[in-house]
């Protein structure tokens, strides 16, 4: 649905203070493409009735929880009953290469998944591995209407056949860089940081 | 981790890692679809020396509900009866390729002998040995006493918490009880303070150095308020007869080391009953204490299963099971990113 706005090649890349990576956006850029995604989420589902709206921890769960917030601000709903979280790493086709990664909550709102909307949030889309993991963790609890996807972040580079509904923002990238998202539940301030080969040298 | 031999391995930090996993295990089994592909495609071999119903089964299951392949062997009924070894059963078993060995031995260190001696390179996971360890059962009473005690009955959120301030009274057979040593490993560990109750003659040699404190009262104990009591089966299996001179006869033990329901009824409140099975009912334990709602007994048996699963993910999931890397792959397999971020690169 929105293709968010492309990333200017130069310009906003204010250094932070810490010097770890290239500051994209910040925490107005944020708040406002969030806004705009919870807008687009009311409008294609044509309000929120059978909206749920599914977090992946650790960074998609406050995302889904501000968004959640945006969508009972509009449609006058309570937050509580949008969101849940949905955590995917028993679903992973990479457990095998990484160090053991610590298994996150998984909690569904009290109407279940059955014949709803579920709308996936997570902040960074990238080889859509996780939204693989993510769609078969939903098949085990129970059969959605319909799935969409919301990120934050398309930073390109995918290896499956998996694109967003809801982008904040695409950010292309080379495959050497890092893509860091910060949020204020997480990490005590709002900004997604480039890191790596671009942000050097500057 | 990289096997899992005896809870006294264990650091705080690895064991609240082990219950919180578990805590998320657990949710996952209250769902309809129980099943999670997570260890598609590994395979456990349960390898059974001693009788036992419910580990293996937990640990079947607890396989099983990961997607692992389960080959269960026990001694009854396979080359063993006809005089092959542990190291050729155990060649066999890794010509065969498996990724877990579950062991339960009648000989103390069989498990460690299996894990360092080269002769498999999966992860081994021991399910009691001799007089010595059971790992799981301790992981699954401490899950079990951190749902009860921590975090305000059960109602506040446990994820990261130990026990600290907790006092256990285990009591019963302490001289037979791989569970007993376990246990008082563990549960200091994670910050909980340890009685242990025997008769003079169930207590171990050498049990003054243990991390926990000994009486020969059980009343005495049980006035002072402990959270928990954990009874121990009397092992008569390991007696000669009618208690081989460990103690005159089964009802003097039942007086003064049984619980019972006027035992029950002084204890405080919010204390809990566990035993981790099988129960010789009007020995240590009367039935209606064994059936009293303070009594967790039940729970334990399902808390098993998914301790079991925390423990075969904690082990298997993660990658390069290169053999003789023990202590670097602690530190790799184990390296939880605590902050949680997931860098996208």
């Amino acid at each position: 649905m929105s293709t968010g706005t492309p990333a200017p090649a130069s310009g906003r890349t204010d250094a932070v203070p810490d010097g770890t990576g290239t500051e994209v956006l910040g925490a107005a850029d944020i708040g406002r493409a969030l806004t705009r995604i919870a807008h687009e989420v009311v409008e294609r589902n044509k309000g929120v009735e059978d909206v749920v709206l599914l977090g992946i921890p650790t960074r998609g769960l406050p995302l889904a929880e501000r968004l959640a917030a945006r969508l009972a601000h509009v449609e006058g709903v309570d937050a509580g009953d949008l969101v849940g979280s949905l955590d995917v790493t028993m679903h992973r086709d990479d457990l095998a290469r990484q160090p053991i990664r610590p298994i996150g909550t998984t909690r569904l709102p009290s109407g279940g998944l059955d014949g709803r909307v579920v709308v996936l949030v997570d902040d960074v889309l990238f080889s859509g591995r996780t939204i693989r993991a993510a769609l078969d963790a939903i098949s085990d609890l129970g059969r959605p209407r319909a799935v969409q996807l919301a990120v934050l972040v398309d930073r390109g580079h995918r290896e499956l056949p998996i694109r967003a509904d809801y982008v904040g923002k695409n950010l292309p990238t080379a495959a050497s860089e890092r893509v860091r998202v910060l949020l204020q539940e997480t990490d005590g301030r709002d900004a997604v940081l480039i890191e790596g080969a671009r942000g050097t040298g500057r | 981790m990289r096997h899992l031999l005896s809870a006294g391995d264990l650091t705080r930090d690895e064991a609240v890692l082990v219950l919180d996993t578990a805590a998320q295990m657990a949710a996952t089994q209250a769902r309809e679809i129980k099943k999670l592909p997570t260890l598609r495609g590994r395979t456990v071999v349960n390898l059974f020396f001693e009788d036992s119903t419910r580990t293996r089964i937990s640990f079947e299951t607890a396989a099983k509900r990961l997607s692992a392949d389960v080959i269960n062997f026990s001694a009854k009924g396979s080359s063993v009866s006809k005089g092959e070894s542990l190291k050729d059963t155990a060649l066999t078993l890794q010509a065969m390729g498996a990724d877990a060995v579950v062991i339960r031995h009648h000989a103390s260190g069989a498990p460690h002998t299996l894990a360092h001696a080269g002769w498999t390179h999966g992860a081994v996971v021991n399910a009691g040995d001799g007089m010595h360890q059971h790992p799981t059962q301790a992981l699954l009473d401490a899950f079990t006493l951190r749902r009860h005690l921590v975090g305000d009955g059960g109602r506040a959120d446990v994820t990261g918490r130990d026990l600290a301030g907790a006092h256990v009274a285990i009591v019963g057979d302490v001289l037979h009880s791989r569970v007993a040593r376990s246990n008082v490993q563990l549960l200091h560990t994670l910050g909980a303070r340890v009685t242990l109750v025997a008769p003079p003659t169930l207590v171990p040699v050498g049990a003054g150095t243990w991390t926990a404190d000994v009486s020969y009262d059980l009343d005495e104990t049980l006035a002072t308020g402990p959270d928990a009591v954990m009874m121990l089966r009397v092992q008569r299996e390991r007696m000669s007869s009618a208690g081989g001179g460990y103690f005159p006869s089964p009802l003097e033990y039942t007086r003064a080391y049984g619980l019972d329901g006027r035992r029950l009824a002084v204890l405080p409140e919010h204390a809990v009953v566990l035993h981790p099975g099988p129960m010789n009912r009007g020995l240590e334990i009367s039935a209606d204490a064994a059936d009293s709602p303070r009594a967790v007994i039940v729970e334990q048996v399902a808390n098993g299963v998914a301790v079991r699963m925390a423990v075969l993910y904690l082990l298997l999931a993660g990658g390069d099971q290169r053999p003789g890397a023990d202590a670097e792959d602690m530190e790799a397999r184990t390296g939880v990113r605590t902050d949680g971020t997931r860098v996208h690169a």
